[in-house]
């Protein structure tokens, strides 16, 4: 097995909102190509760790250092916790994922467009009901057009926050092993934000535990 | 019917109106801004009764007070624009002064009728081309703006994390909304604007699984609506906005209808 390259190295970083600390001191390395899950209850700040390595909130202390390959070009796909899609909604599950392209001025697709949907659609393997309506599809296929639509430009980096708590045991799995097809065959790096350690254990390469109180726990998982 | 002049005015602005109507419509279902359509159609008629007492169009009147309301509405950010019972409370506001402003300006109950269910009909030339203006306006910056949009409109939380500043494409929208709701009043009257923005739309997504598709079905719908009424009122002198909110509505049930045997089968 190759020696893992550093994607993402954290050295001693802290994060404090108007004097309340949130965390203190966090050192961990993501790998390129890792698997690495961070888990912690509700409200210990595993969402505002990902933001702060994003660069969308402000760290108090110490220093973040991505790899040459991620500082080229800083892509990543997020799926978010919530999101707001009923029964009614109209929208397929292909035009649901292709609303993120971003091709300003021309309204309609280009035939490259539509492959970059297609590729996407097959990866996460739901490019066979693509037609449906999202809004009448079960939890597990709504969580991988989510997915769908974060890997649309090919991230390196992929973070999947909580995606995998409003579903029961049998989509979950399906939903993880989807994730970590792309993990496998595609290199894709993946933070698997989670409460549920069975699934962090089944798929995790590395995981960090947030405990409260700047404590936590930096593992490689088996 | 077309050998006379304000019929082909009324079918030309009708035919714009639908157009912006149908399109729009479709991202006001998305954003759930039905009710906020409705208030900004009451606060317009306000403003054309304002319009009317200090003596400038009444359409004019219209676009200075739900451009105003619209930016203020978009300040005040997504919770309370949608809150039910702020919007309510505007509303009323709004309805009581429009009532003020036309006793103020003694004009006779007609003009409240024309501000309230329309007078297509009774459009003159130079309103005509203010609409025009304004409906080709509203479709350019639809055009620009089309996948930020539709992004924003049919998947919030996806594209908050792709882009920033979401907060004035929304105020954008709204000004957008303001300018759709003042020229459809025109037509249909300040009351009846959601028969042309909101009905169309909502039909059009019981049965379509796309937003183009969505957009050129309510606009057909909202097409079909302003050219029919304008022709059966001309037959039958009845009022046109009778005859399109008839339409709207039936094909709207009709739509729900098909969209349950459609899940049946």
């Amino acid at each position: 097995m190759k020696q893992p390259t550093d994607f993402i190295e954290a050295k001693n970083i802290s994060v404090s909102f108007s004097q309340h600390e949130i965390f203190s001191n966090l050192s961990f390395k993501i790998f390129d190509d890792d698997f690495f899950c961070l888990i912690g209850k509700n409200g210990i700040g595993k969402t505002t760790l990902v933001k702060t390595i994003l660069g969308q909130l402000h760290k108090t202390n110490g220093e973040i250092i991505f790899s040459k390959k991620f500082k080229s070009s800083l892509s990543f796909g997020y799926v978010p916790q919530f999101r707001n899609i009923d029964q009614d909604y109209p929208l397929s599950i292909r035009n649901f994922v292709s609303l993120r392209l971003f091709q300003p001025l021309v309204p309609w697709f280009s035939k490259k467009e539509k492959d970059i949907v297609d590729t996407a659609l097959k990866r996460v393997g739901i490019f066979d009901i693509a037609s449906r309506k999202l809004g009448s599809a079960s939890g597990g296929e709504k969580q991988k057009a989510y997915l769908a639509q974060a890997i649309l430009y090919d991230p390196q980096l992929l973070i999947l926050d909580e995606s995998t708590a409003s579903l029961d045991t049998v989509s979950k799995f399906d939903v993880m092993d989807a994730v970590k097809n792309l993990n496998d065959k595609y290199g894709t790096t993946v933070i698997f934000i989670s409460h549920d350690i069975p699934l962090v254990e089944k798929y995790g390469k590395h995981s960090l535990e947030l405990k409260g109180d700047g404590k936590y726990s930096y593992k490689k998982i088996n | 019917m077309f050998a006379l002049e304000f019929m082909r005015n009324a079918y030309l602005a009708g035919s714009l109106i639908s157009l912006v109507c149908g399109i729009v419509g479709v991202f006001v279902m998305a954003r759930r801004l039905s009710f906020l359509t409705h208030t900004l159609s009451e606060i317009g008629f306000s403003g054309a009764s304002f319009g009317i007492w200090i003596g400038i169009p009444p359409l004019n009147g219209m676009l200075f007070f739900t451009l105003l309301s619209a930016i203020f509405t978009g300040k005040l950010g997504k919770r309370k624009e949608q809150s039910d019972a702020a919007t309510s409370a505007v509303s009323a506001l709004f309805m009581g002064l429009g009532v003020l402003f036309l006793s103020l300006s003694n004009k006779n109950s007609s003009y409240a009728t024309n501000i309230l269910f329309g007078s297509i009909v009774g459009i003159s030339s130079s309103e005509v081309y203010q609409i025009v203006f304004l409906a080709l306006a509203v479709l350019f910056i639809m055009i620009l703006l089309y996948r930020r949009l539709k992004f924003t409109s049919f998947d919030p939380e996806g594209a908050g994390i792709v882009y920033k500043h979401e907060n004035i494409l929304s105020i954008l929208f709204l000004v957008i909304l303001a300018m759709s709701v003042s020229i459809s009043a025109q037509i249909v009257g300040s009351l009846l604007v959601f028969v042309l923005i909101t009905l169309p739309a909502a039909s059009a997504q019981n049965f379509c699984k796309s937003v183009f598709g969505e957009i050129v079905f309510s606009t057909i719908l909202a097409l079909i609506g302003t050219w029919l009424g304008l022709y059966l009122s001309y037959v039958t002198n009845w009022p046109v906005t009778f005859f399109i909110a008839l339409f709207e509505a039936i094909v709207f049930v009709f739509s729900l209808a098909g969209k349950q045997i459609i899940q049946r089968i």
